[in-house]
């Protein structure tokens, strides 16, 4: 096993699921109450020294029970290393710990998955939607369910009407 | 010099081709004192439209590759001033055309709506590309499927980008529509009802 995912195991025993190393790259799996802590980890040890945060992203697994991943890619630019943080949220409470108070450059990250999945960032600054309007009535777009077409707004301007 | 001074003194500059050609306005001879082309007979209608087609001020509305192809319209090589559409401006209160030049998602559509309305009349709008025409490809949860969902549009250029030709094309077709128009009474206002 890569030694990250080894000094992640033996930190913390609780929070570490699995790792997978595919042609280099590191990923590894925590439980949704560690990630916070083990991303604290890894930012402020100087072992690990993981200081820039290169995507949020999100994965809809519509089969599975617990639904939705949030992963979190970061990079070391010291040791020029990568590792790729992954998390699991079932449907009925898809909340995770918000990493902005580790890395600034999470925000506008996790609302994006906020804006297309629907994962709500626990202590996020601001979390609402960054893409589409803020008042988008529809739901969530990425997510397997959504029709590709929307649910009709294409035919309906509310501000065609309004008086300038 | 002087072969010069000879050549302009007393002669008409106009072709028989311009005289003949009904609805072309002839300017610039008329500080010439010795007759010929300094008088135009027309209605004020028609000079009022000649000037509306010949400073058509657009709005820099680039959103997305067409912009590009609209920039280079703008630039040396085909140089859109020719026909009086150069003077691109940031503010829709000084300009007559809104160009809108790529894929508009749901949540330009209200921004460009507001710009629309604060544009002084008269205005005309040319859908630039597919995309603005009618959502082109992108059948999607985001994409407003043509401009002409929320705006009135007079001109539509087709391409995927448009050529610089193309926008051309559409320009002149709007200003011969703009030379046809009605000055002097307000006709009923374009209902816009999806």
């Amino acid at each position: 096993m890569h030694p990250v995912a080894e000094r992640i195991q033996q930190v913390f025993p609780a929070g570490f699921q699995r790792a997978v190393e595919w042609r280099g790259d590191l990923a590894v799996q925590v439980s949704r109450e560690h990630i916070h802590e083990i991303c604290r980890y890894l930012h402020d040890n100087p072992d690990m020294d993981y200081d820039y945060i290169v995507h949020v992203s999100s994965v809809d697994w519509p089969d599975e029970a617990e639904r939705f991943e949030v992963v979190y890619e970061v990079y070391s630019i010291r040791r020029r290393a990568r590792i790729r943080v992954k998390t699991r949220v079932p449907e009925d409470d898809c909340i995770v710990d918000s990493m902005t108070n580790i890395w600034k450059g999470a925000d506008f990250m996790e609302r994006e998955v906020f804006d297309m999945m629907g994962i709500r960032f626990r202590n996020h600054p601001n979390l609402i939607r960054i893409l589409m309007p803020d008042d988008y009535p529809e739901g969530y777009p990425l997510r397997k369910d959504f029709p590709l077409r929307g649910n009709g707004w294409r035919d309906t301007f509310s501000f065609i009407g309004e008086k300038n | 010099m002087h072969g010069r001074r000879a050549r302009w003194n007393g002669t008409s500059h106009v072709t028989a081709d311009e005289k003949n050609s009904p609805g072309l306005i002839q300017v610039g001879h008329g500080h010439q004192k010795d007759g010929g082309t300094g008088i135009h007979l027309m209605t004020l209608e028609k000079a009022v439209n000649w000037a509306r087609k010949g400073s058509l001020w657009p709005m820099t509305f680039g959103l997305a590759c067409c912009a590009i192809e609209m920039i280079a319209a703008v630039s040396a090589r085909y140089d859109i001033d020719r026909y009086g559409a150069g003077v691109f401006r940031a503010s829709p209160r000084q300009s007559d055309l809104m160009i809108v030049a790529g894929t508009v998602c749901v949540r330009m559509a209200p921004v460009i709506r507001k710009i629309y309305d604060q544009m002084p009349e008269p205005r005309y709008v040319i859908a630039m590309g597919s995309c603005a025409t009618s959502g082109n490809i992108y059948d999607s949860y985001s994409v407003v499927q043509g401009v002409d969902r929320f705006v009135p549009v007079d001109m539509y250029v087709p391409g995927c980008p448009p050529t610089p030709e193309a926008l051309f094309d559409g320009i002149l077709k709007l200003q011969d529509r703009i030379m046809q128009r009605s000055v002097f009474y307000k006709k009923p206002p374009e209902v816009m009802k999806t």
